[in-house]
């Protein structure tokens, strides 16, 4: 390796993906043509994200499917992209973690280089350049469509923002899910929802998306009682990225099983 | 039609030498302290947006004297060899050493090869592990390369500094005691600095992955009057 210098008419600035490219360090996995076949590949599948009062709540199942197959029971879908801002992903799970990789490299690489933080809308902007320079490959049956939320520190709220494989992005005013299991755990959120939810408020539902999700879409998974595997809820608040506790999470499914049972229906 | 004159090759690495020290030492001097919560960097530098002092990576930060550009310049390339690596392999592949040699490497090859050396001297620290201990690689213009593990000290006229912490520094000075020693050092008898004409900047556990923090002019002047 040398220093990676350039002259300034050719300098990559703050760009860490054009500075790969500079440097001919292959990124992402070329577009071969054909169709790739879905049991070749895994998938990852249910995000939710819904807004709150003092920011937002995201969480993912843990599944990743080869075809009908289970390929990983405890796949991460939901990550931090940097300090005040999470993003979770749907679709074929390669080309969609080596994404994250990048994405979380790029906002690091950005404040680094430029002393500041990209704005919130900046970070979804760079996301969607990502994911609209995949379009290739979602074409070819590999496509991954990501959830991006975070705390606007300079509007002191949180902001969901959806995308689509072309790399469109639309911001969504109170909640959003994505992924195979999504238009159900859609439903459910819409139907709990309101403006001004506390955080538990908002951590329980989007815990109830993913149940409702998981029992109605073969490739989402619910929770694991048996082996202890549960959803991955985060928040991102002015505090900034924070996991919620796999014990609180747990809690929350067994007494959502609970409130079932007692309420008479199957859980 | 003119002959080149011939120029003995001691004179011209003597002039480049003068040269470079010369343009160091118009600017202000730099000093680094490992103390038993981490490394503790410090800038005589009024500017609060033009830094001689950065993150790299997790735990290696870089600080620069001398002319502005020519540092800033090898502080981004510092972050992009980082971030490169980083990406490529694994976060925990990152270390500072193979990044001075660079440094070295590059600041060799202009000092010999170009008309005029950088006029820079550059420090990269890295913040230590269970397996690696902390560390300071010092480089200067022509590309000398030497390690600290106790402090360095950047700049122009580095040799009543350095005897001043060589003399007082101990091995269990906390945050605070370093920063007074550094800004006492750095401030020498006449004059007493504050934290809005200081920059400084930390590597230190306990602040999640990334061990590099500024402080601002509040809590240096917090820290300096404890």
């Amino acid at each position: 390796m040398t220093l990676p210098l350039f002259s300034t008419t050719d300098d990559p600035g703050p760009d860490f993906a054009g500075l790969m490219q500079r440097l001919r360090v292959p990124s992402g996995v070329p577009a071969t043509g054909g169709t790739a076949e879905s049991t070749r590949f895994r998938h990852g599948t249910t995000v939710v994200a819904l807004r709150f009062a003092d920011g937002v709540v995201m969480a993912g199942d843990r599944r990743a499917t080869e075809g009908h197959s289970i390929a990983h029971r405890a796949m991460q879908k939901v990550f931090p992209a940097d300090r005040y801002s999470a993003v979770a992903i749907a679709g074929a799970a390669g080309p969609a973690v080596e994404m994250v990789r990048l994405f979380q490299t790029q906002l690091e690489h950005y404040e680094k280089v430029e002393g500041v933080v990209l704005s919130l809308e900046g970070k979804a902007n760079q996301l969607s350049q990502m994911v609209r320079a995949h379009l290739p490959m979602a074409m070819q049956g590999l496509a991954v469509v990501p959830l991006f939320a975070g705390y606007d520190l300079s509007r002191g709220a949180g902001r969901i923002f959806t995308y689509d494989v072309t790399g469109g992005h639309y911001e969504e005013s109170e909640y959003n899910a994505t992924g195979s299991g999504g238009r159900d755990a859609r439903t459910t959120i819409k139907l709990g929802y309101r403006a001004g939810l506390s955080r538990d408020e908002a951590v329980e539902l989007a815990i109830q998306a993913l149940y409702e999700a998981a029992d109605e879409d073969s490739a989402t998974g619910g929770p694991d009682l048996i082996r202890g595997i549960y959803p991955l809820v985060a928040t991102v608040t002015a505090s900034g990225f924070e996991s919620v506790e796999e014990a609180e999470v747990a809690e929350l499914f067994a007494s959502l099983i609970e409130r079932r049972r007692a309420e008479g229906h199957q859980p | 039609m003119s002959m080149p004159y011939y120029v003995a090759p001691e004179q011209v690495m003597k002039d480049r030498a003068e040269y470079a020290q010369k343009g160091i030492a118009r600017g202000r001097s730099l000093v680094a302290i490992v103390h038993a919560e981490g490394i503790v960097i410090v800038a005589d530098n009024p500017s609060h947006s033009l830094h001689k002092i950065g993150e790299i990576y997790d735990r290696i930060a870089f600080a620069g004297v001398g002319k502005y550009n020519e540092f800033d310049q090898l502080r981004v390339s510092g972050i992009r060899h980082a971030d490169t690596k980083g990406y490529a392999y694994s976060r925990e592949d990152v270390e500072a050493r193979s990044l001075a040699n660079l440094y070295a490497q590059y600041l060799g090859q202009v000092f010999t090869n170009e008309m005029k050396p950088l006029e820079v001297e550059i420090l990269v620290a890295e913040l230590g592990t269970e397996l690696r201990p902390n560390q300071l690689y010092h480089i200067a213009y022509e590309g000398t390369i030497t390690d600290e593990s106790r402090f360095a000290v950047l700049g122009g006229e580095t040799e009543g500094i350095a005897a001043v912490l060589d003399e007082q520094w101990q091995a269990d000075w906390n945050l605070s005691a370093a920063l007074k020693a550094a800004v006492g050092a750095l401030a020498g008898d006449d004059r007493t600095l504050r934290g809005s004409q200081l920059e400084v900047a930390v590597l230190a556990d306990g602040f999640g992955r990334r061990a590099f923090r500024r402080l601002d002019d509040d809590e240096i002047d917090g820290l300096l009057d404890t």
